[in-house]
């Protein structure tokens, strides 16, 4: 057997126009096997037509992009082969039952149908749909039905499985069964690659990630190393009754690494929140509410774009 | 949360190697699952209609032509109505199935049930979506013909063996509008376009392409512009394999037309398709 390459996905100036629309605006990024790594990024950031480049499903404008190896633009449907897609909009056949929406997927990869029914057998389990195997998807709640199409993409035993906004309109229990059963296929050495504009989803599950705005990639690493490289390690956020946020940041200087004016709060960055914190007081400010908290990559976001990611 | 019970392994991506079988084939299976919840309704359409058809123009306005015909029969080429308007309805009816088969199933495949979108993210490619379902559509302007036949065979409408070469010729018409169809349901973004053909391009065919009367009925200028429509050659053709005329140069030239039509479909098809799937 070949020895497989670490790297499963490599993108240099990768690009993607939609006439006159810069959709992706020449990205690079590499992933690595086995390894699950994010796009995070508002709606419109371009993550999607990333993905829909990966999955060979969307010509590339520019650029370079290599998935398991190959060239979509000469491979693609060898490519999609070791792909099992999670889109956004699910694409089930919402008139088929659970099962056949299965089987027939399984057969665009050729799978015999014997081995169809024993994998979907599994597949139902983990999804949690064995007793709606007869459903029709129609009858399905927004849960079931993302977990269906999770279970979908894996029946061809896919060495990357790319998840567009995979939990986006959950309940969080329907979310946190999602999760689950995406370390479960980590666990078992599946690429996993999500996109999303939930940060504690991309800072619980990815290992590295990539900030997307605007079609560009504005900050890229692990997510607790992005956090402390870009802002701070902890944050406290202090209300002002006479809003007077300006003359607080001067009188506290080089004591705090940075700070941002949140609407009716001011956003403190620095190593040790609760010092921050006693110093503010010791200056004989007394705030209206005050809370000390780690950063996250929400304020990731909101450095690096000067914007936050949910409007 | 419940920890699930599975062979270590299960996920351990394995992915298949070798030669994958004839895609589109695997795209057609979609077509035949999909059939399995639909077959009632279709079935009763594909044997009520014909019957009704031959019933009410064959037999009950076919009795009155005979009745008035006298010394004019060679119009009809000397037999009767029934065996006259046969092949006609046969073939205006592919025309009818081809359209429909090419029009809501596609744009439902692009918008409805995505289902053209699942097939494209497996190795399935963006002509085999095409030609899967082409070749469905295909299968079932066949069955259809077949049954109409057959039927046809029943009321004494036509003679067998022969009849059978009206069956392929059936079919060619249908998918002579059924792959252009399918072309611009890919193409356009609203529906009310379907209505639309249906009303200025469709019912004006069926009516005036010498389904029901020979075309000599017609004024002289409009019998010019009935050769050019594609419906006339479809009738044509299947009314003078029906009679026996089997390898005739005016045949070939219909069928020439109607593979044209065809041809220049799957062109246009593979354009469509590939803007709207692969964007």
């Amino acid at each position: 057997m070949d020895v497989l390459p670490d790297v499963i996905v490599e993108a240099r100036g990768l690009q993607k126009f939609f006439g006159e629309v810069e959709a992706v605006r020449g990205i690079d990024f590499s992933i690595q096997r086995g390894e699950v790594f994010g796009f995070l990024g508002p709606n419109g950031a371009g993550k999607t037509s990333t993905m829909r480049m990966i999955s060979c499903m969307s010509p590339r404008s520019a650029g370079k992009l290599l998935v398991r190896g190959h060239d979509p633009a000469e491979s693609g449907s060898e490519i999609r082969r070791g792909i099992g897609l999670v889109p956004q909009d699910d694409a089930l056949d919402s008139e088929m039952s659970v099962l056949d929406n299965l089987h027939i997927y399984g057969r665009y990869f050729d799978i015999p149908r014997k081995e169809i029914r024993a994998r979907a057998k599994v597949l139902l389990e983990f999804a949690q749909l064995t007793d709606r195997a007869d459903s029709k998807v129609d009858n399905l709640s927004g849960g079931m039905r993302r977990r269906l199409t999770i279970a979908r993409a894996l029946i061809s035993r896919p060495e990357l499985v790319i998840l567009d906004e995979p939990t986006t309109g959950l309940d969080p229990q329907a979310r946190h069964l999602v999760w689950e059963r995406l370390y479960q296929l980590r666990r078992e050495g599946v690429t996993l690659i999500i996109t999303t504009h939930y940060m504690d989803e991309a800072e619980q599950l990815c290992d590295r990630l990539v900030v997307m705005d605007r079609g560009l990639i504005v900050g890229a690493g692990t997510p607790r190393s992005l956090i402390e490289k870009t802002v701070a390690r902890e944050v406290v956020e202090v209300r002002l009754d006479d809003g007077n946020y300006l003359s607080l940041v001067d009188r506290l200087g080089d004591h705090i690494d940075r700070a941002e004016i949140l609407g009716d709060r001011l956003c403190c960055y620095g190593e040790d929140g609760d010092q921050i914190l006693d110093l503010i007081l010791a200056l004989g400010i007394h705030p209206a509410s005050s809370l000390v908290r780690r950063a996250t990559l929400e304020d990731v976001f909101l450095f690096l774009t000067g914007r936050s990611l949910v409007d | 949360m419940t920890e699930l019970e599975y062979a270590p392994g299960f996920f351990t991506p394995r992915v298949r190697q070798g030669r994958i079988r004839t895609r589109w084939l695997l795209a057609l299976e979609y077509w035949f699952l999909q059939y399995r919840r639909a077959w009632r309704g279709s079935i009763l359409s594909t044997f009520v209609f014909p019957t009704l058809y031959l019933a009410s123009m064959g037999l009950g306005l076919g009795g009155l032509v005979n009745h008035h015909l006298g010394t004019h029969a060679a119009i009809l080429g000397n037999g009767s109505y029934l065996t006259f308007v046969a092949p006609g309805i046969l073939s205006a009816s592919a025309m009818q199935i081809g359209i429909n088969e090419a029009s809501w199933p596609v744009m439902g495949a692009i918008r409805w049930q995505r289902s053209y979108h699942a097939q494209c993210a497996t190795p399935i490619r963006i002509t085999d979506v095409l030609y899967g379902h082409l070749a469905w559509i295909t299968l079932k302007l066949f069955a259809t013909c077949l049954v109409f036949v057959g039927i046809s065979a029943a009321f004494r409408a036509n003679s067998l063996p022969r009849a059978l070469f009206e069956i392929p010729a059936a079919t060619l018409t249908g998918l002579g509008f059924a792959v252009p169809m399918a072309a611009l349901s890919a193409h356009i973004k609203n529906d009310a376009a379907f209505s639309t053909i249906n009303r200025l391009l469709i019912v004006p065919l069926f009516l005036f392409s010498g389904t029901f009367f020979p075309l000599a009925q017609l004024p002289g200028s409009l019998q010019v512009l009935a050769r050019f429509t594609p419906l006339y050659h479809g009738v044509t053709l299947c009314r003078a394999l029906g009679s026996g005329q089997l390898m005739t140069l005016t045949n070939l030239g219909h069928v020439a037309y109607l593979a044209t039509m065809v041809a220049a479909g799957v062109v246009f098809a593979r354009k469509t398709y590939t803007r709207r799937l692969s964007r």
